[in-house]
């Protein structure tokens, strides 16, 4: 779904959310309640610019408006593959994005993400998988790699990987192994814009995603050897 | 006598790093916690899946650590993985130590459980973030030879404090990987100078973003880790105004650079082509860094 139509199911045509070169932000009402909205369209490449851009939503946010709900909207390729972006420390530069939504988090915000289009790699950690929870349409893609790509990197061959990604939901791409593992809180189908008020509703501020990947049966030991750890 | 932590394994930089016979491993090799992942792909699996991790003492202070093991799939981020760092995390909030040290040899996300490790590091970055809340100070020590990438750099840059060495790497893509992507015009993987300029540690501790250079030692990590202890600085929105002043002043001042010796004459770094034989005390003298203390505008 492109972000203007996303925008409407959400928000009705009366939103204020804006598109400067990839990045979306602005606020929008649901009910009686105005949110702001920060996030990335047309598969965005997150370099520095728009790192920074993202997180100085979430700063004025804070800064000015106490309490506002955030929500990230997330499509991306992924961070940005290139020298420059090394050179000037991108991996600093994404992690004050996640670091600002912790604090907007602290702060009392609720932030909540969601794949709308495609999620991707590194871009995604900080630019959705940092929420409270993050949520996806249907249609949405999230993956690390592409198989072809993962089987150069592991030096298995693809054919094992397509086989096994059927029965385990660690390696194929997908939303729905993103949910059975927890990543992924539910899909949102239908009614977006119940969907959302239910979301800002019922996210707790805890990261539940290893319980959830446990119950559905797509992470199984993550939350067991935590616990096993803190009880060590 | 000097030892080099870069060519060490996981276990025994904790030995060179904790006081003496002072360490007490949580799910250790014994307890044969490894991935359930690898089997399938015909992948050995290690019973620490590549993390050691547990509780000791450093100056007589108690502190939570875990160590990363390169040599196993790179130190990559797995579901077990991931999951003894956020059991870590989430046991400093009870045990309260003096700090939680991390000693991060990664390439990021572990491809062969690449859904799982994505969600990982991202449990791990938030698990981080409430030990930091919590006043508990988090501490990176990279100085290994694969380098602290992708997940894992962002992870480094979420703690209170970052030591590194000359030979550590810090940075989110590998050059590899731009290479692949982008053309070898664009990041020559193979050009060892120019990826540890781009990536090292003397790049990181001149634009600030490792607090303090070492020498590749045991010992000077050891050192620098004990005058860490007391770094906590939880997320504030003015310390967050103060970085984000920083970072957009950055792109400001150096956004045209081609290559790190441009931004280290920038900085006022007389004779950069120099920088790379210098010694970790030569470059801290120099102190021509990045300012950390920015106010906010």
């Amino acid at each position: 779904m492109n972000w203007q139509d996303l925008a409407t199911a959400l928000f009705g045509e009366q939103h204020h959310i804006i598109r400067n070169g990839d990045v979306l932000s602005g606020t929008a009402q649901l009910q009686d309640q105005t949110i702001a909205v920060v996030g990335t369209t047309d598969h965005a490449s997150i370099g520095v610019e728009i790192a920074l851009a993202q997180a100085a939503v979430v700063l004025d946010t804070i800064q000015n408006y106490p309490g506002r709900p955030i929500l990230l909207l997330v499509d991306t390729q992924g961070q940005r593959l290139r020298h420059r972006d090394e050179l000037l420390g991108i991996n600093r530069y994404m992690a004050h994005m996640g670091c600002c939504v912790e604090l907007a988090r602290r702060s009392g915000h609720k932030v909540v993400g969601l794949v709308y289009d495609q999620a991707l790699s590194g871009g995604f950690i900080t630019s959705g998988l940092i929420a409270d929870a993050c949520y996806a349409l249907p249609e949405a893609e999230i993956r690390v790699m592409r198989l072809p790509a993962m089987a150069r990197v592991t030096k298995i061959s693809e054919d094992v990987l397509e086989a096994l990604s059927v029965s385990n939901p660690v390696f194929a791409p997908g939303v729905k192994n993103y949910v059975a593992m927890g990543g992924i809180r539910s899909l949102w189908e239908g009614d977006l814009r119940a969907a959302l008020t239910t979301a800002l509703a019922d996210t707790t501020i805890t990261d539940e995603r290893a319980k959830d990947g446990a119950l559905r049966g797509g992470r199984t030991m993550s939350a067991n050897v935590t616990a096993r750890v803190v009880a060590a | 006598m000097r030892q080099s932590f870069a060519e060490s394994t996981a276990r025994e930089r904790i030995s060179q790093l904790l006081d003496a016979g002072l360490f007490y491993e949580i799910l250790g090799p014994a307890q044969r916690v490894s991935s359930p992942h690898l089997a399938q792909l015909g992948v050995p699996a290690a019973f620490d899946d590549g993390v050691v991790i547990g509780s000791g003492s450093l100056g007589g202070r108690p502190v939570l650590v875990a160590s990363q093991e390169g040599e196993f799939m790179g130190g990559g981020v797995g579901e077990v993985h991931g999951a003894k760092l956020v059991g870590l995390f989430q046991r400093a909030l009870v045990v309260r130590p003096a700090a939680v040290i991390v000693i991060a040899e990664s390439g990021g996300v572990r491809l062969h459980e690449a859904n799982a490790g994505l969600i990982a590091v991202s449990e791990v970055m938030r698990a981080l973030l409430d030990v930091r809340a919590a006043g508990i100070a988090v501490v990176m020590l990279i100085g290994g030879a694969n380098g602290c990438f992708g997940g894992m750099g962002l992870i480094a840059r979420c703690a209170d404090h970052i030591v590194m060495s000359d030979i550590g790497r810090l940075s989110m893509s590998g050059p590899e990987v731009i290479e692949s992507s982008n053309g070898v015009e664009e990041f020559d993987s193979r050009d060892r100078a120019l990826v540890w300029r781009t990536t090292g540690g003397k790049h990181r501790y001149l634009t600030g973003d490792a607090d303090v250079l070492v020498e590749d030692d045991g010992d000077a990590f050891r050192k620098a880790a004990m005058e860490a202890l007391g770094s906590a600085k939880p997320l504030t929105l003015e310390s967050m105004l103060a970085e984000h002043a920083l970072l957009s002043e950055r792109v400001r001042l150096f956004g045209d650079c081609k290559d790190a010796m441009d931004i280290w004459r920038r900085l006022g770094v007389n004779h950069p082509e120099r920088v790379t034989d210098m010694e970790a005390d030569q470059l801290q003298s120099l102190a021509h860094r990045q300012s950390t203390d920015l106010e906010p505008v």
